[in-house]
């Protein structure tokens, strides 16, 4: 295949690939970041002690971060179905991408929470905050940098899941390197899609180190800033 | 201002209890700054949690400015409305200052009002103004990482004044710093008291910081309060365990039947040469095995550790006479029971 016929689907294949990725770590992030904050405050010692809860949403996050992601694709097919309309295509793909990211980041921010000085906590509660004050002045802004982090591994482990996608009809760079560079042979192709995913998560994985390092660095800086 | 009533606090791990606090009974007067003294372990840190109701005591009662914090809080485990209304009443600094890295000092010490709803105006004066007061004005817009141990411990107490408490709990807040910055931390609370009328409690393991500040101390050991009064009536009390921690003298006997005694000199006796007096009077050559002249709470208080000749049986009449001078008398615990049983006939002699 030739660069003249090859570059007008690799475009394209790029672009689904980051709306994918976005869109799932979007998700990730707003359903995600709730339910770590949820799992470190309803552990025993938290502030919202509540085995029960802490069990359920501890197992739900077990399970859903030890299927295998190619199987959770397919056993989501029927619900895909019903958010988006169809199984089929970059939109359909964000569901099970989203609910694969969802277990996998809500860990990441329990870790970066769990990180945070518990000083803290009880400085801002004897000033009389609330749980939420906490969450919100204390845990969050505190654990920033982690949570930096955290973000760009998922969204690096997104950039392999949206491989896995493609195979199913989703579209994107995964996609294009299975359908032309393995089934049909076309090396080039492959190189190429592969060269482009190194790119991608390289670049991500330097914004979000950077970001990260920014964050830390702002309450560390050299005196005389 | 802070009234405990026998406030126990038990913890239950593996099956066992262990009670942290057992019956602990204090008052800290308004006004008057309060330290609690004892090894890591004596329940010091639960007692000061306890005070706010950071944690919960298993039974009895905290008072603070006249409101009952323990009915405040009720039976649930979080802080409802009206305790944390009274929480922010009560400021609070620690060991490890425990100030936001992600925030400036400024953001650090407005963070109080921002929870208690001030405008964004308004916080930015208090703050600057609370700086002024520990004298940080220059370091406003530094973060917490690019100040010193004292500075950071000076941001925590403007950041604890910001709700305007009356009362200020201190855990351990010199504990981290060096000596001489534990001095100007200490100098700092003692103006702030002074200057504000502010009440503060302190727990320290520290000797050192209850002779610089406090007007009152207590002794814990094993979740009880075991000796507790203003450091005058401390000195005062015979056999005192604060008061020799606070005031050690040392010495031994130069030989067998001599009778040691332990001399304490505060208010006018202080002033008087009344060693030089019992010598002449009694014609009795007197031995000075230690002393220390130091000033408690604005107060210039001596002791002595003199050796009298012959036994304690020889020795009632001088001894009287130190007495009758204003001097509180107590014979050393050194070499005999025989010495401690004499100490018991004099407390006995001192109750008649």
């Amino acid at each position: 295949m030739t660069w003249d016929e090859l570059q007008p689907m690799l475009l394209p294949a790029c672009w689904d690939t980051l709306y994918m990725v976005l869109w799932s770590a979007a998700i990730a992030v707003v359903v995600g970041l709730p339910l770590g904050v949820l799992l470190v405050l309803t552990d025993s010692g938290g502030l919202l002690r509540n085995t029960a809860v802490n069990k359920v949403v501890g197992a739900i996050v077990n399970v859903g971060r030890s299927l295998p992601f190619i199987i959770l694709m397919v056993a989501l097919i029927p619900f895909t179905r019903y958010v988006i309309g169809t199984s089929i295509g970059a939109e359909a793909a964000i569901v099970p991408l989203a609910v694969g990211a969802i277990p996998f980041f809500a860990r990441l921010v329990e870790t970066a929470i769990r990180e945070v000085d518990h000083g803290l906590v009880e400085a801002v509660q004897s000033m009389g905050g609330s749980t939420w004050t906490v969450v919100r002045k204390v845990l969050l802004p505190e654990s920033l940098p982690s949570l930096v982090s955290g973000l760009t591994t998922t969204a690096v482990a997104l950039v392999g899941y949206t491989a896995m996608a493609g195979a199913v009809g989703a579209g994107g760079l995964g996609d294009l390197a299975i359908r032309y560079g393995y089934q049909r042979f076309e090396t080039n192709v492959m190189l190429i899609t592969l060269v482009i995913l190194v790119v991608l998560v390289t670049v991500i994985q330097l914004l979000g180190d950077f970001t990260a390092r920014a964050l830390a660095r702002r309450g560390k800086r050299a005196s005389g800033a | 201002m802070i009234t405990t009533t026998g406030l126990r606090k038990v913890y239950h791990s593996r099956g066992r209890e262990t009670a942290a606090l057992d019956g602990v009974d204090l008052h800290v007067r308004e006004g008057e700054v309060y330290g609690v003294v004892g090894r890591s372990g004596a329940g010091k840190s639960t007692l000061i949690r306890c005070v706010n109701m950071l944690e919960r005591p298993t039974s009895g009662t905290v008072e603070v400015a006249g409101t009952d914090l323990t009915a405040l809080a009720g039976r649930s485990r979080r802080a409802n409305a009206a305790l944390r209304a009274a929480r922010s009443q009560i400021g609070m600094v620690f060991q490890h200052f425990n100030l936001l890295s992600a925030r400036t000092v400024q953001d650090n010490v407005e963070l109080p009002l921002e929870i208690l709803g001030v405008s964004g105006q308004e916080r930015s004066r208090k703050a600057l103004e609370l700086l002024d007061l520990v004298g940080l004005t220059d370091k406003a817009k530094a973060y917490p990482a690019q100040l010193s141990g004292g500075q950071k411990q000076r941001v925590g107490i403007a950041r604890a004044l910001a709700g305007d408490p009356k009362v200020l709990l201190s855990d351990e807040a010199t504990s981290a710093l060096d000596p001489e910055t534990t001095r100007s931390i200490l100098q700092l609370l003692r103006d702030l008291n002074q200057q504000l009328g502010l009440t503060v409690l302190l727990i320290t393991h520290e000797m050192d910081v209850v002779k610089a500040v406090c007007d009152s101390a207590a002794l814990m050991k094993g979740g009880r309060v075991v000796e507790s009064g203003t450091v005058t009536e401390l000195l005062a009390t015979p056999g005192s365990e604060l008061a020799q921690e606070l005031f050690p003298v040392g010495g031994e006997p130069s030989e067998e039947g001599r009778t040691v005694v332990d001399l304490t000199f505060h208010g006018e006796a202080a002033t008087q040469p009344v060693i030089s007096q019992l010598s002449r009077t009694y014609n009795i050559d007197i031995s000075i095995l230690g002393a220390a002249m130091e000033t408690i709470g604005g107060r210039q208080i001596g002791r002595m550790r003199i050796e009298l000749p012959g036994r304690f049986e020889e020795n009632v009449v001088p001894i009287g006479f130190l007495r009758e001078k204003g001097l509180q008398v107590d014979v050393a615990p050194v070499g005999a029971a025989a010495g401690r049983k004499a100490d018991s006939t004099l407390v006995k002699e001192a109750a008649k």
